[in-house]
């Protein structure tokens, strides 16, 4: 087992939104603020990692052929639970991220990792693994809402930073989604040219 | 029934509030078959299909959770409708349309982790939508998708021979392609009729 490998891979050389390019609507759609990008980070790193361990155990039961119904059925469960429970604790969070919470069940991110990872491999490399993918995700949502909240609303997780007269509202606009990823997504394949260049 | 609010929602799904560029939905079959025009219409139209299917199918799925008192099994009951559904119409056109179903190949499995499908079946009872309204709205939906991805296409198949900076080789230059195509759609932003 190589914990720090699979912390690396989720993080930068295997990131998922950004190598991976998986999960682009909720990536695009809740980051305008660092809470909302927070919360949806967390809230899929657990349903990740959950349905990671469970299918890694169903995964001598599960029948070939009706697989991703069955993966889907499980993400669906865990997805309904951390709902609830953010409807019940995190009542403002819940609201600002509204029908995207529901929709993670088809965030391409947890079916791909269960497919290619989990459905393989023994129950703890699994969890590891969507804790590291999961970390991986959290990681471009805060880097992205920052980025957007910071230029596009002159804030900093609600706190004022400048004013709102210097802000230039269209990072905040679905463009700015669009505009931010394109950018990061291109300095990660700046940084993976250097390093293999270097090499 | 009134018309005028048929069409304004019909409006709003296919221009104003276009599922790709103002909602975020459907980002990745949008991003993943848009390299090439005839899979990307094929694309569109199945999605028109599979979504006003599905919009008219979890109406009464909606309506029967609530008179058991189980909303909240919602997720878990619109996501298997629309898995058994798009396998139904997959077995389906096999049999009688077989062209069809050759032309659409890989990308009917594709649609049931379509997020703008489960997201027009949430949206339609979160706006409360009566039967009708909702399958205009899956419809129009699955339209403006269409409409997008077309259009997507045609400026991807020139990006092909354009020459960005290296770093922005591929996806990333697609994505801000993208981003210029959100702000011309935010211009229908105006086009509040009634």
């Amino acid at each position: 087992m190589n914990i720090g490998k699979q912390l690396k891979d989720g993080l930068l050389t295997q990131n998922p939104v950004l190598v991976q390019l998986l999960g682009m609507c909720s990536t695009l759609a809740i980051t305008t603020t660092v809470s909302n990008g927070i919360g949806m980070g967390l809230s899929v790193t657990i349903i990740l990692t959950l349905s990671n361990i469970f299918i890694s155990l169903l995964r001598r039961i599960i029948p070939e052929q009706v697989r991703i119904a069955c993966y889907i059925v499980v993400i669906a469960g865990f997805v309904t639970m951390v709902d609830l429970l953010l409807q019940a604790f995190f009542p403002d969070i819940a609201e600002s991220l509204g029908v995207f919470i529901p929709l993670i069940v088809v965030n391409c991110i947890i079916l791909a990792r269960a497919e290619s990872f989990a459905s393989k491999s023994k129950p703890l490399p699994a969890a590891i693994d969507g804790i590291c993918q999961g970390l991986g995700y959290t990681m471009i949502l805060l880097v992205m809402s920052a980025i957007r909240e910071l230029l596009g609303a002159g804030t900093l997780n609600g706190v004022r930073v400048f004013p709102a007269e210097y802000a230039a509202n269209i990072l905040i606009l679905p463009v700015g989604g669009f505009l931010t990823l394109g950018c990061l997504i291109a300095l990660m394949q700046w940084i993976q040219r250097k390093v293999k260049g270097g090499k | 029934m009134e018309w005028t609010t048929l069409f304004n929602i019909a409006l709003g799904a296919i221009l104003i509030n276009n599922f790709i560029f103002s909602q975020f939905l459907g980002i990745c079959p949008f991003m993943g078959v848009s390299k090439k025009m005839d899979t990307a219409a094929g694309m569109g139209f199945a999605v028109i299909f599979v979504m006003g299917l599905a919009s008219a199918l979890c109406y009464p799925v909606n309506l029967l959770l609530n008179a058991l008192g189980l909303k909240y099994m919602q997720t878990v009951a619109f996501i298997l409708v629309i898995a058994a559904l798009v396998q139904l119409v997959e077995m389906f056109l096999k049999k009688t349309i077989p062209t069809l179903y050759q032309a659409l190949g890989v990308y009917l499995p594709l649609i049931t982790t379509n997020c703008a499908v489960l997201g027009v079946v949430l949206l339609n009872v979160q706006e409360g939508y009566n039967f009708i309204e909702s399958v205009v709205y899956g419809i129009t939906g699955g339209a403006g998708f269409l409409l997008a991805i077309v259009l997507f296409a045609s400026i991807r198949e020139r990006l092909e021979f354009a020459d960005p900076p290296k770093a922005f080789k591929g996806f990333p230059i697609a994505l801000v392609a993208a981003g210029l195509m959100a702000l011309c759609f935010m211009g229908f932003q105006g086009l509040k009729i009634f």
